[in-house]
């Protein structure tokens, strides 16, 4: 059997709609966050995939990938540093907390 | 590799100067000076701006007849257009450094102090890489660039527990947001293979597929929810309101402002040909959904910065109005319009600084029988108001003529309608803009507050701001300088094969 693009393109897609569902549901600022990184990942595999199957010719897709895992570390620490303080004078990281601010 | 492209790189070789001047400032001056360093910064900043223009004006003389120069195999470019816009985002910033200075200085932000000025030095150079960027993938650091930095800015008053939230929501929203846009991105990529705007221009100009309508609509919301456009904007009024007021100022000024301008370059040369097929309309309902709602809402709020954060929503609106037309005049309505809309929402943003650093006061109630006891700041938040609400003898009023009429030039009844449905919103507007207007000049006070003397550097940045609400209005040079950079850049709105 041939492993053709669709075979990644499909997992990708379920993480990135995976991602979606939990950062709406989850109530843990860190599952939020893992929610995330799953959505973030899923624009990965899209990218190395396009590259590989329909644009094997250069390495634009590669690249953006390294970039954009970068960036997405870079994100994680900083919403990371963000959640530390929320946990230092809520005692904890549910979402529920965050209401002070509202409509 | 040829490190003379570099060169073309000046305004970011210039910021980052900016940037190590203030880093080893903080790193190596004694304790007793450190404190004078906002005002190093904001020297610095003037001084890179001045430069700035005087670049500007004496363009042809450097560069000669070209007028678009690129690096790094077109994925940077500028023109005198490109630095024309950075330099009007210098302005902002060079304002809210001076509005800063007290801030920055008091007891609880003094061992912070030069976190914020090398976060914002940083922000501003991730936004002048999004203005500058022809390749997504520089495009996208930039996005972060400045967008990360932002958040830990927002998250920059440890004591206060509504900083950390704002913080917290901005982030998560940002890296939704981002992520969608990627996605977006991707789908673009493998539709044409490239991330170059150019090439992705060639590629998408035949049939269109539905792959590229999912593409364009997530790449939209991507950049949508840095502008705060309406269905991307929950994260605003409470960003506004928990963040410290000189970064909500710098949020709402020079962060929308650098999006703008963004927005339509890679809109208008990476999807400029298939604007009629797939994203007019998804533009229309954008601004309408943004103008109509962010007025709504502004109708109801109590809270002075989340009254602005839903004004500066609908105001993003406005600004979008100039994309629509698709010509040059609406780019030059539209940096026309960033310019004023820097200089009356820092106004308005600068008294209320003022007055928050006094007495910690930020509701509109306490604004009543302002005008009594501190008479000149009452009259700057009036001035601010007015141009905002676009009352004729202030700057406002022509940004927003305008644009209206850059709009109306495309010609078609849908534009039409649009433009009838954004100038009922000024109406609107000007009910909730008098309300501030009535409550410091009209409504009876039982205890306004006191009377202060506020600081030098308020008084400087208020002076300026309230000079340019005055004047960029009436001085017509203004307008026609940046009328004529545009018109030579027609390359701007869509990418000539040469």
């Amino acid at each position: 059997m041939e492993i053709t693009a669709i075979y990644y393109l499909i997992p990708s897609l379920i993480m990135f709609c995976a991602g979606v569902y939990g950062f709406i549901t989850r109530k843990n600022m860190i599952a939020m966050l893992i929610s995330l990184e799953l959505m973030l990942n899923a624009v990965d595999i899209n990218f190395v995939v396009f590259n590989r199957y329909l644009f094997p010719g250069a390495l634009e897709g590669m690249f953006f990938t390294l970039f954009a895992i970068a960036i997405a570390a870079a994100e994680t620490a900083v919403a990371i540093a963000i959640i530390v303080n929320i946990f230092r004078s809520a005692k904890n990281v549910d979402v529920h907390s965050l209401d002070k601010m509202k409509f | 590799m040829d490190y003379s492209q570099f060169l073309v790189m000046k305004q970011e070789i210039g910021l980052l100067v900016v940037f190590l001047l203030v880093f080893f400032y903080d790193l190596f001056m004694p304790q007793g000076s450190r404190k004078s360093l906002p005002g190093f910064t904001a020297c610095c900043m003037t001084v890179l701006t001045v430069l700035g223009f005087f670049a500007c004006a004496c363009c042809p003389f450097f560069l000669g007849s070209s007028q678009e120069v690129s690096a790094f195999g077109g994925m940077y470019e500028t023109s005198p257009v490109i630095s024309a816009i950075k330099n009007i985002l210098n302005i902002g910033a060079v304002i809210v450094l001076i509005q800063s200075v007290k801030w920055a200085n008091n007891q609880n932000m003094h061992m912070r102090r030069g976190e914020f000025y090398m976060l914002l030095l940083v922000t501003l150079f991730g936004m002048y890489l999004m203005i500058s960027a022809r390749h997504f993938l520089l495009f996208v650091i930039g996005l972060e660039c400045a967008s990360l930095p932002l958040a830990a800015m927002v998250a920059l008053d440890k004591q206060r527990y509504e900083s950390q939230e704002a913080a917290v929501k901005y982030i998560l929203t940002a890296v939704f947001s981002s992520a969608v846009f990627m996605m977006g991105l991707s789908f673009v990529y493998g539709l044409t293979g490239s991330l170059y705007f150019h090439k992705i221009y060639m590629a998408i100009a035949g049939p269109n597929s539905t792959l590229l309508i999912v593409a364009l609509a997530f790449v939209m919301a991507g950049v949508g929810f840095k502008l705060s456009l309406v269905p991307f904007h929950l994260w605003t009024a409470d960003v506004y309101q928990g963040a410290p007021t000189s970064v909500t100022s710098y949020l709402s000024v020079i962060s929308k402002g650098a999006t703008a301008f963004a927005f339509l370059v890679i809109f208008f040369q990476a999807f400029g040909c298939v604007y009629h097929q797939v994203w007019e309309w998804m533009l229309y309902a954008l601004i309408i959904l943004t103008i109509t709602l962010g007025n709504l809402f502004a109708l109801r709020q109590r809270d002075m910065k989340r009254f602005l954060a839903f004004s500066s929503v609908s105001q993003a609106g406005y600004i979008m109005l100039g994309i629509i037309g698709n010509n040059t005049m609406g780019v030059a309505a539209l940096m026309y319009y960033i310019l004023v809309y820097i200089f009356s929402n820092l106004a308005a943003f600068g008294v209320i600084g003022a007055i928050e650093n006094a007495t910690g006061k930020v509701s509109m109630d306490d604004y009543r029988g302002l005008s009594k006891t501190n008479p000149r700041l009452a009259f700057a938040m009036m001035l601010a108001m007015f141009s905002l609400a676009g009352i004729p003898p202030f700057a406002g009023f022509f940004s927003k003529f305008f644009i209206f009429t850059s709009a109306i030039n495309a010609g078609t009844t849908a534009i039409y309608v649009l433009v009838l449905i954004a100038l009922i919103n000024t109406i609107i507007s000007l009910y909730y803009y008098l309300l501030v207007v009535k409550a410091m000049y009209i409504s009876p006070d039982e205890c306004p507050v006191q009377h202060f003397k506020s600081s030098c550097s308020e008084r400087l940045a208020l002076g300026l701001t309230v000079a340019g609400i005055m004047f960029i209005g009436l001085v017509s040079p203004i307008y026609n300088w940046l009328l004529n950079l545009t018109s030579d850049a027609p390359g701007l709105l869509t990418w000539f094969v040469q």
